[in-house]
């Protein structure tokens, strides 16, 4: 069979190897799959159910003239930043609803922004390939924009960046398919991360004890864990049916969760070296923008392009609520870093905060 | 809650209140006036109360939780209505307050097993081992040196503790082992345990004490949490004992070990790891003069605050000086931060500080609604965390007073 095989054109050969490579894949998950001896909803079943869920919007955001893409909790619980289409960044206390500081970007479609673990910068970035640090002045007449300090350069669009533990370096992912990792003071590139067959949409840092790996999701539907010291791909799973939007640790930083175009969210766990949990309903068709957990990991808030936010109990596998007040697609959501309360933005161009 | 109900099908359900009901057995158990009678056989060992069915089977809970651990057959994790000698297991190895267990640690303590006699690993914990070496293969080199820094360590120790802390080590390992090929593999355990342990401490599936300032528009709350706040809340101090890095992620709660650490004459362990985490985070410029003044303050000969890290460790680290970089101290500043862990953490948890704190520290009270419930509380501003570097930029010029204008309700324009 080899000898007519080497015979034939170069695309057959190809067509087979892909079809070849389809069966192995089913056949692995097959084996994967048999491996399971309890799966987490079933232990999950002897645990309390959650009683009536209520969360209501507490503060709606608005001033952003366009969709909002992105937004980060400053540290202090209360003040966050967020980016929109028209390439503004507003710094605001989601307390009060003021705005307290605002950029206007060179250009549009800001698609990353992040808070400086300091509470003193921000950091943005989208279709300018760039991601941009400003300082934050309370003086009103200094312009932001004089003292911005250019750091990463990719060479496609900007999708998501965060600080690492400190102002002085920051995480990009990128439409170039590439991660990297950046000195903030000098601009410099530290490490470069490559692996991802296609746009890289989203990043997060595993909260470990020793702080040194994170992970990543794209539209080649692989989600990817990596060194950042080596720049290695020590992870990787691929179990999702479509563009990863967003990937999130779970607390405990033994697993973490992903939003996808596939309309689901998965759990995958580090250890296990596999998916554990789908949150899916036959109801959702529209794709999950966005995911973060609840501060025990008990809930998982998943934003939606149907405008919807889902509730998952995430040890049950079902949908414990469903919040609805955005008016357009929620394209970002993040819990607080004390956990009372989580913020969604739209392109509705609002922001709401839910308690 | 009948204690009964929990290990059907071999699955266990671990429950925090189970386990303090147990744990209050048990130190009931040992105590001297009332508990049961202690016999000294070569060493502590006790015996088991008379076997009635049901002080049968709350035994063999025990055991299988590993509070008390069986000393001829450790293996044979069950409890016999006979006279084998079994030993209270030292509350540092018990459940609650030790998971989660670490795979780090897992491979350190089989690295020394096999270090310590070669093919003493069965064939379970060789499987584990192979797993291990392969899942965690980049921080293998440091798995090794803390194994063989512990062996040296316990070397020095009287060879009747040695031997006592070895039976306590293995029997912990026995009971709580985290299981590491995925043939053998519930996740679900894990995440049930951490949901448990952290729901009364997350506000969105448990309300917050005094109230949630989302809600009620109340900043309480968060004054209450501040980091220089003067008396914590108990669950802020409760959430240290849950592992190493809620302590040290919390300032208050560094604080409180440094000053631990000071009265234990180890201070410099935790300014060494925090002057590494410095080196690892900071600006690349300042990488060559701060990792000098990490030399010269805790590594070289005579430093003033010398921190002790085995000689491997420090050999390696000082041919890395050569050429300072951004990871030069990473060996070290894992092993310094595994000591804490392992040696003065758990200490500092059974230490007087720490539990005078726990006393000390306040449930606040839950805010009355407002009995009118038309009337918003006004919403206070907050300093701006920018803020902070302005005034220290002025040198405290007066000018920062008017410069920030704490809005309050309508919406400013910028």
């Amino acid at each position: 069979m080899a000898a007519q095989e080497v015979a034939a054109q170069p695309s057959d050969t190809l067509a087979t190897l892909k079809t070849e490579s389809e069966t192995l894949k089913t056949k692995l998950e097959e084996e994967r799959a048999k491996l399971h001896d309890v799966e987490l909803h079933q232990v999950a079943e002897k645990i309390e159910a959650l009683g009536q869920f209520v969360m209501k919007t507490r503060r709606t955001l608005k001033g952003h003239g366009n969709k909002v893409l992105c937004m980060d909790w400053c540290k202090d619980k209360r003040r966050i930043v967020s980016s929109s289409q028209d390439g503004k960044v507003i710094v605001w206390d989601a307390f009060t609803t003021n705005k307290e500081h605002a950029v206007t970007m060179p250009c549009t479609w800001v698609m990353a922004c992040a808070y400086a673990p300091s509470g003193c910068a921000v950091a943005c970035g989208g279709l300018d390939n760039k991601c941009s640090v400003y300082p934050l002045s309370l003086d009103k007449n200094e312009n932001l924009a004089a003292k911005k300090k250019s750091v990463a350069m990719h060479t496609n669009y900007l999708s998501a960046c965060c600080f690492t533990n400190s102002d002085m370096q920051i995480l990009t992912s990128s439409g170039d398919g590439t991660c990297a990792l950046w000195d903030v003071e000098s601009g410099q590139m530290l490490q470069s991360f490559h692996g991802h067959a296609a746009d890289v949409l989203c990043l997060d840092l595993a909260p470990s004890e020793t702080g040194n790996t994170f992970v990543s999701g794209g539209c080649d539907k692989k989600a990817c864990v990596w060194d950042m010291r080596t720049g290695q791909c020590v992870q990787s799973f691929e179990t999702h049916e479509s563009d990863i939007n967003s990937v999130r640790y779970y607390p405990s930083g033994d697993a973490f969760a992903s939003g996808s175009d596939d309309a689901t969210c998965r759990l995958y766990d580090l250890r296990a070296d596999r998916e554990v949990a789908i949150y899916s309903k036959e109801s959702i068709i529209f794709g999950a923008s966005s995911v973060d957990f609840s501060l025990s990991g008990r809930l998982l808030f998943g934003g939606y392009n149907d405008y919807t936010i889902n509730v998952w109990d995430v040890l049950k596998g079902t949908r414990v609520s469903i919040l609805f007040g955005h008016e357009n697609r929620v394209s970002t959501l993040r819990v607080s870093p004390d956990g009372t309360a989580f913020c969604s933005g739209s392109w509705d161009h609002t922001l709401r905060i839910w308690a | 809650m009948t204690i009964n109900t929990l290990s059907q099908d071999g699955v266990q359900r671990q429950q925090m209140p189970c386990l303090t009901k147990m744990e209050r057995m048990i130190i009931s158990m040992q105590d001297p006036d009332m508990g049961i009678k202690l016999r000294n056989q070569r060493l502590l060992i006790t015996v088991i109360p008379h076997a009635m069915t049901e002080a049968l089977h709350i035994g063999q809970l025990f055991v299988k939780y590993g509070y008390i651990y069986p000393l001829k057959e450790p293996r044979n994790l069950i409890l016999k209505a006979d006279d084998s000698p079994y030993r209270f297991q030292t509350p540092y190895y018990w459940m609650s307050t030790r998971w989660p267990a670490s795979e780090l640690d897992y491979a350190i303590y089989l690295a020394k097993k096999n270090i310590r006699k070669q093919g003493e690993l069965i064939e379970y914990e060789k499987e584990c081992y192979n797993a291990l070496h392969k899942r965690i293969n980049h921080t293998w080199d440091f798995v090794v040196m803390q194994a063989r820094e512990q062996l040296r360590a316990s070397k020095q120790r009287r060879k009747a503790d040695r031997i006592v802390l070895e039976c306590q080590e293995q029997a912990y390992w026995l009971v709580n082992r985290p299981p590491v090929s995925t043939a053998h593999y519930p996740p679900s355990k894990r995440y049930v345990k951490y949901c448990e342990q952290y729901q009364p401490h997350d506000p969105i599936m448990q309300g917050c004490l005094p109230s949630n300032p989302w809600i009620t528009d109340d900043i309480m709350f968060w004054n209450m949490h501040s980091e220089t706040v003067a008396v914590p809340t108990k669950l802020r101090v409760e959430r240290w004992s849950f592992s190493f890095m809620e302590l040290l992620n919390d300032s208050m709660g560094r604080k409180e070990f440094l000053t631990y650490l000071e009265k234990e004459f180890s201070a410099e362990n935790l300014c060494f790891w925090q002057a590494c985490e410095d080196v690892r985070h900071g600006e690349t410029s300042k990488i060559p003069e701060k990792v000098d003044e990490v030399y010269k303050q805790f590594l070289a000969p005579g430093a003033s605050r010398w921190v002790n890290i085995d000689s491997k460790t420090m050999e390696k680290t000082l041919e890395g000086l050569k050429r300072p970089h951004r990871f030069v101290l990473d060996d070290a500043q894992m092993h310094i931060y595994f000591l804490m862990k392992k040696d003065s953490y758990p200490r500092y948890l059974k230490s007087e500080l720490y539990k005078n704190l726990l006393a000390r520290a306040i449930v606040p009270q839950e805010t009355k609604k407002s009995v009118f419930p038309f009337m918003r509380r006004q919403r206070h501003s907050s300093p701006s965390p920018a803020l902070a570097t302005q005034i220290g930029e002025d040198d405290g010029k007066g000018k920062n007073s008017n410069s920030v204008k704490s809005n309050s309700g309508t919406a400013s324009r910028l």
